[in-house]
């Protein structure tokens, strides 16, 4: 009773901060301090069309690097965790009713067309919307729905772990020739930013982006599969 | 138009939540939290944020969901196992 006297307090006290807030909000007419900045700059400054890209790898690059090294620790935990279970002696191998006819065909036809999807966003990520984290996610649930479909699918634990830490290892790699041969740590201007708008423009971000996709995409994989058997 | 469709999207998001903490059936309880990330990647969609909306319908609703779903028939073998 008191448990639920104390919530309903804390959710009204939210509710009043949250009205508060609303009632005195002004939609806001003109870019702020350092957005301003970003939006009127960058297009000479980095060359990238989609400017929350170059904010996301360039401008704020050091936050990027971090997630990616978030999903590393998650994805190393979950294979440990899950892998220790796997040694325990199983009692028969595990009976799964096969899929039906029309999934199957549906998944041969379109899972290698959601990987290219996938892949089509991360190199994009300069151009459109999306990046290295869409791009990955967009893999990783084509692979996902291998997996739903043949449930005795296996992928090449030895290829996807090289990847990944190759991947990875590119990455900073990468940043550090921006610290050498440009202004700072993951500065994308050590290669040429080419003509505004083509694919190959905006210095180093899309090889920066393909890398962080390649990394995501067969980490989120990598998730999957342990958690599959 | 924009303010209606959003105001019924987050009411949508609002009750698909309640439904995720109230239901009883687990499977049906995950499905309705990967509702709630579907509703919230339409939202930012309409409010022009399209970066935020990929990722939103990619990893809440889809990835996020898959490996609930993954959890949730693991545990439930366990349980049968030690019965």
């Amino acid at each position: 009773m008191i448990k639920r006297a104390i919530a309903l307090i804390v959710a009204l006290l939210m509710v009043w901060i949250m009205f508060d807030m609303l009632v005195n909000w002004n939609a806001p007419n003109d870019l702020s301090g350092v957005a301003r900045e970003y939006v009127e700059k960058e297009p000479t400054q980095l060359g990238a069309v989609n400017v929350v890209t170059a904010i996301v790898v360039t401008y704020r690059g050091f936050d990027t690097l971090g997630e990616v090294t978030v999903l590393f620790l998650a994805a190393t935990g979950v294979a440990v965790l899950l892998s220790r279970r796997k040694k325990e002696p199983k009692q028969g191998k595990k009976k799964y009713r096969p899929a039906s006819e029309f999934l199957k065909t549906g998944t041969h036809l379109l899972s290698p067309f959601i990987v290219m999807f996938g892949a089509y966003i991360f190199l994009n990520g300069h151009l459109s919307p999306g990046g290295g984290f869409q791009g990955g996610a967009v893999i990783a649930s084509g692979v996902l729905f291998l997996f739903l479909v043949f449930p005795d699918f296996k992928l090449n634990h030895l290829a996807l772990n090289w990847l990944e830490s190759t991947a990875g290892a590119s990455y900073v790699l990468v940043g550090i020739l921006g610290l050498l041969l440009a202004a700072g740590f993951l500065d994308n201007r050590f290669l040429p930013l080419g003509h505004y708008g083509t694919l190959l423009s905006a210095g180093a971000i899309p090889v920066i982006y393909t890398l962080i996709g390649l990394k995501v995409g067969t980490e989120l994989s990598g998730i999957l599969e342990n958690l599959k058997d | 138009m924009t303010e209606i469709l959003l105001i019924l999207l987050g009411i949508g998001m609002v009750g698909a939540a309640i439904m995720a903490v109230h239901l009883k059936n687990l499977v049906a309880a995950a499905v309705a939290g990967g509702i709630v990330s579907l509703f919230a990647s339409v939202i930012y969609v309409v409010l022009a944020a399209p970066d935020v909306a990929m990722t939103e319908a990619a990893i809440g609703a889809g990835l996020s969901m898959a490996i609930f779903l993954y959890a949730i028939k693991k545990t439930r073998e366990k349980e049968v196992e030690h019965d």
